[in-house]
């Protein structure tokens, strides 16, 4: 079995603001196992769709609270970004690219194709209470150059 | 985000510099239809050299603008984007409404 190197949980608000935020603390965090600045960048991006997605639609009334956890491998990272929200019907359509609930809003519908094209794995989990977790998970190519002498 | 704009040869450059995403998109949205508002040129060009981050939000915030310049019948093209960019172009076909250009 791989064994886990480290691990974090963040918790914050579902405001635009914290996007930046929640990409930036996450890409941070992956930055010590010397991953490419591709690799950092689909990260970036993958976070800021799933955080995007919280603020946009999990809380239409009052706003909740959105929680990143990263479980940090060697060769991979593992995320999971919850919130307590409505949730999602249908996961297959939500899936579909162009698909989008806010239509008048132009919004592009692109967000889990985003995420499945720059992750290497993407599954949608309903939370036991409510709410959905976005579980995703990306290899990196390049292997850690361990330190000598310690 | 940061927009600055000016009109050459009828052709209105745009630069945007910082992040694109939904915290930014929606002053972008009205800063971009303002600048689109003024009638002096028949082409833009959006240069994106300056942009550090862009997700999915970004392409709805262009799509927006390509719709409403579609129907004064002025293109719209992009130029220098990241290669992040670029991959998030390139999967959503925003370059068959917006050429990339050179």
């Amino acid at each position: 079995m791989r064994e886990m190197i480290n691990e974090m949980t963040i918790s914050f608000k579902a405001i635009s603001v914290n996007e930046g935020f929640a990409r930036a603390c996450v890409a941070a965090f992956c930055a010590q196992v010397n991953p490419s600045l591709d690799e950092i960048t689909d990260i970036k991006t993958a976070v800021s769709e799933a955080v995007t997605n919280c603020v946009v639609h999990a809380y239409p009334k009052k706003v909740g609270d959105v929680t990143i956890k990263v479980e940090l491998f060697e060769n991979s990272v593992v995320i999971y970004i919850s919130d307590m929200g409505v949730g999602i019907e249908d996961f297959e359509k939500a899936r579909e690219p162009f698909f989008t609930t806010k239509p008048n809003e132009e919004r592009s519908g692109m967000g889990f194709t985003v995420m499945e094209s720059f992750m290497d794995k993407l599954d949608l989990i309903k939370n036991q209470g409510k709410g959905l977790t976005v579980k995703m998970e990306k290899f990196f190519s390049i292997k850690k150059n361990l330190a000598v002498g310690e | 985000m940061l927009v600055k704009n000016r009109i050459y040869n009828n052709t209105l450059y745009v630069l945007l510099s910082g992040e694109l995403d939904e915290h930014s998109a929606y002053n972008t949205r009205i800063t971009l239809d303002e600048i689109f508002e003024n009638n002096n040129f028949k082409q833009i060009i959006i240069d994106l050299s300056e942009l550090d981050f862009m997700d999915s939000t970004g392409i709805g915030v262009l799509i927006g603008r390509y719709k409403k310049m579609k129907d004064k019948k002025i293109p719209i093209f992009i130029c220098n984007p990241s290669a992040h960019a670029e991959k998030i172009f390139k999967m959503t076909g925003l370059y068959e409404i917006m050429p990339k250009i050179v």
